[in-house]
């Protein structure tokens, strides 16, 4: 170790690693539904696009990916929410992984959200 | 992307009730289910709730895990880790009873009463990071207070931070560590100075120095570069006793990754500062825990104190300027650094600054280590940090500071813990073991244990400590054998004041002290044992007498069966409506082991 520098890009490189395990509380939640009426409509392509697409869009530090059960809207799955801090809770209805991308460039990453997608576009069809 | 991490407590605790197969069994379960390259699992050190191990903590959730077992993980992983449902009957919850607490079941780890109300200070990476991986250690702002001390302040300026914050050494005595430093610190440059730490931790019940060992290693090897810096020495000793062999494993995982790094060794942070450290191995004499015994140790000789003037400060070891703290003590050093003595000293009370860990043991709920400000209460800590005392049995006393410490009876649980409050109730700090103990447990009994350890751990250099100690001994055995006298009592007080002042060193100064506190508080408990000849709580054999009674004895026989020394046989008395005649014990043949108890349907048999 020769200079603060170098420490300081370690710890960079590794905060993103271990940011999981302090609760997260400041990051964005990506909650996929991955119980059995889930799984059964394509949850499990969804959840990868998301934890594969969250790193390739540089978000690692910044957003979780985890998973839930069945919220109770099964004829809508794969059902996918997203929670900010200090924001309203989003909910994306028939997921599928091209639109993953799309949710993550531009809500997750832009900070606007997907209307089409949404639970509230879903019920007006 | 890694988007769920599984934790596994690799400390000593969870590691004999089998997590290494846990461990095992997650990775090939993630696997079989193609999880591989989203989880992770990670082996950490002691999570502190030892009771309930093995430990598997998931994040982000901080589902917490316990008593899981080897069947357990295929469920945990096609559950929670693929499908995302929690699996409820294994999560902790703080009541044992799971249908009222269905919420708080599913709260993270931090939300749980057991940690709410702790503040991890000296163990904060505990649990949380890989101890074998120096790259989590410094994501945790590692090595960041080792660097500011080398690029932004002078030794003398670390040392007033050291001095300001008011840290005390966690080991014991409680003597502030910036002095010991200052005390070191002349002739910078001109002498070898070394700078050692005190990992023989050695009373019964203590094990917190173990877990800082072996869950964040590395915190030890930064604290210890700072004081050698201070002081201006280059080179370091960590004394640990052979018997934690994870601990001196990882320890020693942590200094290769240290020297590889270039956070040992020369040139550190590119300045001309200069340090390295070693291991020894200490083969666990509890004498070896008192600094010039250990000193003594280190140097290849047998482990045995030596007068103190000179102090080791001036005159340590291999007889050079040398500064000696414990484990936990320098634990603290790298986060009074970076945050700021302001921070430090608003935890903990006026003479007391910080935190410190207990080691929870005994009759009590929630064992396990916790980490508390200095101040808080002892009721705090057993009724809601501990849990409570089990089956609904009353709280006698709680035993502090090992064998070298005392106990603190019921009416003074509400006594703000710290160095200064214990001393005057007659207890001390020691390392932090504390043995909770309710209404079945017998204080002459607990005195009597503590004695018998250090007259075995006596090193037997100094008359008082050697010979004292024995006698102080044989004293105990007479009174708990029923042939005690009530000048006995006189006795126990006169020999106790003698071998506290005349001996050599700290354990025979500390060695009479749970005897004369529990003479201070149950002194009553005695007196039962001399003038009534009987235990209170029913725990000396000598003065237990197990009785049938005759008229609720059936005659069935039972105890007789089970009585291993045939000391039961049946009379020729027949209870009014009885059929058989009854059975008696006689006293003579009774060797006191209960057994046959539990074998009576009838209560007719009591212990008195």
């Amino acid at each position: 170790m020769k200079s603060l520098a170098e420490l300081a890009a370690i710890r960079e490189k590794m905060k993103d690693k271990i940011v999981l395990r302090e609760g997260g509380e400041s990051s964005v939640r990506i909650v996929v539904g991955m119980a059995t009426c889930g799984i059964a409509a394509g949850a499990r392509p969804v959840l990868s696009a998301f934890v594969e697409g969250v790193e390739k869009e540089g978000l690692a530090g910044k957003a979780i990916v985890s998973q839930t059960g069945c919220i109770g809207i099964c004829q809508y799955e794969p059902v996918v929410e997203v929670m900010e801090p200090g924001k309203e809770k989003i909910t994306y209805v028939k997921m599928t992984p091209e639109k993953v991308e799309k949710v993550l460039k531009e809500h997750i990453k832009g900070g606007k959200v997907v209307q089409e997608y949404t639970i509230a576009a879903a019920k007006n069809v | 992307m890694i988007r769920a991490h599984v934790l596994c407590c690799g400390g000593t605790g969870c590691t004999s009730s089998g997590s290494p197969k846990i461990q095992a069994a997650f990775e090939t379960e993630i696997a079989k289910n193609g999880l591989a390259d989203e989880i992770k699992v990670v082996q950490t050190g002691c999570f502190g709730l030892c009771a309930l191990g093995p430990v598997v903590i998931v994040y982000p959730d901080g589902t917490f895990y316990s008593n899981v077992t080897e069947e357990d993980v295929a469920e945990i992983v096609s559950e929670h880790l693929l499908k995302g449902r929690v699996v409820e009957r294994l999560v902790y919850n703080d009541t044992g009873d799971a249908e009222a607490n269905v919420e708080e079941a599913h709260a993270s780890l931090n939300d749980t009463i057991f940690y709410k109300s702790q503040y991890r200070l000296a163990l904060r990476n505990c649990g949380v990071i890989n101890p074998e991986a120096i790259d989590e250690y410094i994501a945790m702002d590692g090595y960041a207070a080792l660097g500011k001390v080398l690029t932004e302040m002078t030794p003398d300026e670390v040392i007033q931070t050291i001095l300001d914050s008011g840290l005390r050494g966690r080991g014991g005595a409680g003597f502030p560590t910036g002095l010991k430093w200052k005390f070191a610190s002349g002739r910078r440059g001109e002498v070898q100075k070394y700078v050692c730490c005190n990992a023989d931790e050695g009373d019964p019940g203590a094990f917190m120095d173990r877990s800082i060992l072996e869950g964040d290693p590395h915190a030890l090897i930064e604290a210890m570069a700072i004081a050698g810096y201070a002081i201006g020495a280059t080179q370091g000793y960590v004394y640990v006793r052979a018997e934690y062999p994870i601990a001196v494993n990882r320890l020693q995982i942590a200094i290769d990754q240290a020297k590889e790094y270039g956070l040992l060794g020369k040139n550190i942070f590119g300045t001309d500062f200069e340090f390295d450290l070693e291991i020894r191995l200490g083969a666990g004499a509890f004498v070896c825990g008192e600094e010039t015994a250990l000193m003594t140790s280190i140097e290849g000789k047998r482990g045995e104190p030596r007068p103190r003037p000179p102090f080791p400060a001036v005159k340590g070891l291999f007889d050079r300027p040398t500064v000696l703290n414990n484990v936990e003590t320098y634990a603290n050093i790298p986060q009074i650094i970076l945050k700021g003595v302001d921070w430090f000293r608003t935890i903990g009370t006026e003479k007391s600054k910080g935190t410190k860990v207990f080691a929870l043991g005994g009759k009590i709920k929630n064992t396990g280590l916790v980490e508390v400000p200095m101040g808080t209460t002892l009721r705090h800590i057993i009724e809601e940090i501990g849990g409570g005392i089990p089956n609904g049995k009353k709280f006698k006393a709680a035993q502090t500071g090992g064998p070298s410490g005392g106990c603190i009876p019921a009416h003074l649980i509400d006594t703000p813990i710290d160095y200064d409050n214990l001393l005057e109730i007659g207890s001390m700090m020691g390392s932090g073991g504390l043995i909770v103990m309710d209404e079945d447990n017998c204080m002459v009994d607990i005195a009597r244990f503590f004695l018998d350890f250090t007259v075995d751990e006596s090193c037997g250099k100094c008359t008082p400590c050697r010979v004292g100690t024995k006698r102080l001994l044989e004293i105990l055995d007479k009174i708990i054998a029923g042939n005690g006298e009530l000048e006995d009592l006189d006795r126990l007080e006169e020999l106790s004041n003698y071998i506290k002042s005349a001996s050599l060193c700290g354990l025979g100064q500390t060695a009479p002290n749970p005897v004369l506190s529990t003479l201070r508080y149950f002194r009553e408990e005695y007196i039962a044992h001399i003038v009534d000849k009987k235990c209170p709580a029913g725990v000396c054999k000598g003065l237990l007498r197990f009785v049938i009674d005759a008229d609720k004895c059936i005659g069935c026989g039972m105890c007789a069966k089970q009585c291993p020394a045939s000391a039961i046989e049946r009379t020729d008395y027949i209870a009014p409506k009885h059929k058989l005649a009854s059975f008696a014990i006689d006293p003579a043949k009774c060797v006191k082991c209960g057994a046959c108890l539990p074998t009576c349907k009838f209560k007719a048999i009591s212990k008195q």
